[in-house]
């Protein structure tokens, strides 16, 4: 092949996971083409230098996340990953569906525990889970939601088929990076936008704010709201500061706030001012020292005695930890057709209960085939993967199973699906999921079209998340109609024949005059009167 | 406003100004350094570095006065050091600043290192005022004139009151006769505003008066005394008799009357002393300003029950 003949994708080769843009003879899916050819018209050379500016972006708009106490760029890959309007059409109802399992799940437990009497759950597995907040149970959220925001994990099979791989929703993270690196790739590729139509994000931080004022205590009208960060060294700070921002509300950490009399305020220049929602981005044992851990000075003392008694709303609520509990993960298609009696629109992903016995034994025979999960983990900690373990690895996660089996969860390797990304040597097939956002206001669950795709940057490996050395891609969701409006007739065209001519500033006499000229010769004048000296 | 983002607004102001007013400073001394022959350099920078209250030994070479007050990003009384600070506190006030502010602060924090290796300090220098402005021209340009500007603009203007009267001060400075007058003018961007108001050449006690008590000078001490005082009455309308703005108000209004009803031989006579009393004033309304807005009240703690 001649040199010029080559192109970013010369060498491209999907590997044995479902690979999404190209299928294994070499094709390319239907929804990437536009992207491929786009890709393919530039040069390899090219391609790295818009990824350059693209990382040159981040740092300058401070877009990072604190890694071991460092600031860094948040990696975002330059080829985004597109998914087709059809597969949308089942992803947005599946995770519309599994928030009103979970939010019908949580009220359940917080309140009567049908589901225990109905033999539905064991209670045993409630009551054990680590994020069951007894204290908070008895308190009626005010329009009933719990679960404002949520994060659904996804991932697609080796047979393109999607799964949910777990569910957040206590204080998911990572809608910032969804928004910016829109911003970003949007500039990098404009073309493609409006050729592609492409779903836009940015109405996000208008539903929440919107979702987070029908959240608000009953009576307030116009109700305070902020966002409670645990402070500026916290990883997702700058999350924080952009939903704050973007929704026009304060952003507050634990010492700014104060509670009096069962109300929560804030301190400002003027004096206290009343708090009705509180978007908190702190976890649940450092909310609150009087009813969790003592020691934290990341919350404001007093502020669930405010929830309980209605005077403040805390989204997303306190105790939530119970539903996205791995264990539970397990019953989740079980609940949804218990509570909403449909069946669920996105499978799991198989698990096994290391509870049970006989679950157990064939785990432990296949350990080095298979997944293990804690139960309550978060960002991969913890994760043991079998084939790529070694055997002291697999000799400790045995012992740690047998003696805590209510704690781990099993699950067969699933490949992840791929997507094309720049690597140090061309674009190579990396493993993604997807996390999609779901904002609940009480009426409708909203589900973000797009979500934050997470790369693993390592070739073969699985482990997607950003404190694991992950990057991230913009989501591109098809099928967007752009709304332009009846093409205007000329009648309704409107006149700007009026309009003022645009003002300049030289001074009118300088021409009407003809001063230029004058001061011309007067300079051509006293040159000749120098030039005899 | 919280009194946590006010408190980062304020520094904000004071750190890119002291950051400008430094370099302004270091850009005079090195013009001082070439041009007085007779000049006692390591007595001079020893005396520099006392000035801004820097410790130091009795002789101080010209790296170290570049290092300590230029380029160590680890020290709090260097220019790095000082746009690191402010752009700190930019990112904890990130969702009240504009957008612009903040990337403007945060590329400038990024090419400090680079910018500080120059050869030529003055190219910092010059880099590190221009940079100045753009962070003032971009806050002037996209923020309400609500409580997010007037603290940044207190912050500014007490820094600048202060800061120009050390800068007065090197007029004293140990093993050399200072920089004359017109270096002093220039060095405030204040010469040819002087030659338009004064319309005379530069004589000490017209100069001196210029940038002490001139109405309309921005960078004149009285100026910036008086824009203080008028921002806080903005920023706490009230009358509220004795409270801890007032007393601010009264410091910087005593400082700016002796000033300004001194006669000018006076202040002349001894400079560095009325320099001082400035510089006192301002770290006085500065630390009245914090017990006022920044710091609670009162501060519940909630303490482990220990049995």
């Amino acid at each position: 092949m001649a040199l010029d003949a080559s192109t970013p994708w010369t060498g491209y080769l999907p590997s044995a996971a479902w690979d999404e843009a190209m299928d294994v003879d070499g094709r390319v899916r239907e929804p990437y083409a536009k992207v491929y050819s786009e890709i393919d018209k530039m040069s390899s050379e090219d391609l790295t230098a818009r990824a350059d500016s693209l990382a040159n972006t981040y740092l300058a708009q401070g877009v990072t996340f604190d890694h071991a106490g460092e600031e860094r760029p948040f990696p975002l890959d330059i080829v985004p990953r597109v998914v087709g309007g059809d597969e949308w059409e089942i992803i947005s109802p599946g995770v519309a569906q599994r928030v009103r399992t979970l939010e019908a799940f949580l009220a359940d437990v917080y309140g009567s525990q049908r589901c225990v009497t109905d033999g539905v759950i064991p209670r045993r597995l409630i009551t054990t889970s680590q994020y069951f907040h007894r204290v908070v149970s008895g308190i009626e959220p005010a329009n009933g939601v719990r679960v404002h925001v949520s994060g659904i994990d996804l991932v697609r099979d080796q047979h393109g088929i999607w799964r949910v791989l777990e569910d957040n929703v206590r204080v998911p993270s990572g809608v910032s990076y969804v928004l910016s690196n829109r911003r970003a790739m949007s500039q990098m590729f404009p073309d493609l936008f409006g050729a592609m139509g492409v779903r836009p994000v940015l109405e996000y931080s208008h539903r929440l704010r919107a979702a987070l004022t029908k959240a608000a205590p009953e009576g307030v009208e116009d109700p305070t709201i902020v966002v409670l960060s645990p402070g500026v060294f916290n990883s997702a700070y700058y999350e924080h500061s952009l939903l704050a921002r973007t929704m026009g509300v304060e952003l507050v950490e634990g010492r700014d706030l104060e509670t009096h009399g069962g109300r929560v305020y804030m301190r400002t220049t003027a004096g206290r001012r009343r708090v009705d929602v509180v978007y908190r981005r702190v976890d649940d044992e450092y909310l609150d020292p009087v009813v969790f851990r003592p020691d934290s000075a990341l919350g404001a003392p007093g502020i669930v005695h405010a929830a309980r008694l209605g005077n403040v709303t805390i989204c997303n609520a306190v105790g939530n930890g119970v539903a996205d509990d791995k264990l539970i993960y397990t019953y989740m298609p079980a609940l949804t057709s218990y509570y909403l009696g449909e069946d669920p629109i996105l499978p799991n992903v198989d698990t096994w209960r290391l509870e049970e016995r006989e679950a157990r034994e064939e785990v432990m025979d296949r350990l080095a085939e298979l997944v293990v999960k804690p139960v309550d983990g978060a960002g991969g900690k913890g994760v043991l993967i079998g084939p790529a373990a070694t055997k002291s690895e697999l000799q400790a996660a045995r012992k740690n199973i047998l003696a805590d089996p209510r704690g781990w969860i099993a699950q067969p390797v699933i490949q992840l699906s791929t997507v094309p990304t720049l690597t140090p040597d061309g674009l190579e097939p990396r493993h993604v999921d997807l996390r999609p956002f779901a904002v609940n206001d009480g009426d409708d669950v909203w589900v973000l079209p797009g979500g934050l795709t997470r790369v693993a940057l390592q070739r073969g490996q699985l482990i997607v998340n950003s404190s694991q050395g992950g990057g991230s891609k913009d989501t591109w969701v098809l099928g967007g109609v752009r709304h332009r409006g009846p093409v205007a007739t000329p009648e309704s065209r409107v006149e700007f024949g009026g309009a003022t001519p645009v003002p300049q500033s030289a001074h009118p006499d300088d021409y009407i005059h003809g001063q230029q000229q004058m001061q011309q010769q007067q300079q051509q004048e006293s040159r000749t009167e120098e030039s005899p000296c | 406003m919280l009194s946590r983002i006010a408190e980062s607004l304020f520094w904000i102001g004071r750190y890119v100004e002291r950051a400008d007013n430094t370099a302004r400073l270091l850009d005079v001394h090195l013009n001082v350094l070439l041009e007085d022959p007779w000049v006692d350099e390591p007595a001079a920078n020893a005396s520099l570095l006392a000035v801004m209250h820097v410790k130091a030994g009795s002789r101080v070479s010209r790296e170290e006065v570049l290092s300590a007050l230029g380029t160590d990003p680890k020290l709090s009384s260097s220019i790095t050091g000082t746009m690191g600070a402010a752009r700190d506190n930019a990112r904890r006030a990130r969702e009240v600043i504009s957008t612009e502010v903040w990337e403007s602060l945060n590329t400038t924090y990024m090419q400090l290192g680079s910018r500080s290796r120059t050869p030529r300090p003055h190219d910092f220098f010059l880099w590190v005022r221009e940079r100045a402005a753009v962070v003032w021209g971009l806050h002037s340009a996209t923020t309400s004139r609500d409580d997010a500007w007037h603290f940044m603009e207190v912050g500014r203007s007490l820094e600048r009151a202060d800061m120009i009267a050390r800068m007065l001060m090197m007029r004293s400075l140990e093993g050399t006769t200072g920089p004359n007058w017109t270096t002093l003018l220039r060095s405030c961007s204040a010469h040819e505003a002087y030659l338009r108001t004064v319309r005379s050449l530069v004589t000490e006690e017209r100069a001196a008066e210029f940038l002490l008590i001139d109405r309309l000078f921005p960078r004149s001490i009285a100026y910036n005394l008086d824009k203080v005082e008028t921002t806080l009455a903005l920023i706490e309308p009230g009358l509220a008799r004795n409270s801890l703005t007032d007393q601010a108000r009264l410091a910087l209004g005593r400082a700016r009357t002796n000033l300004e009803y001194q006669s000018i031989e006076d202040i002349l006579e001894d400079l560095p002393v009325q320099m001082q009393h400035v510089q006192r004033a301002c770290a006085m309304a500065s630390d009245l300003i914090r017990d006022r807005f920044f710091l609670p009240a009162s501060s519940v703690m909630w303490s482990q029950e220990a049995v």
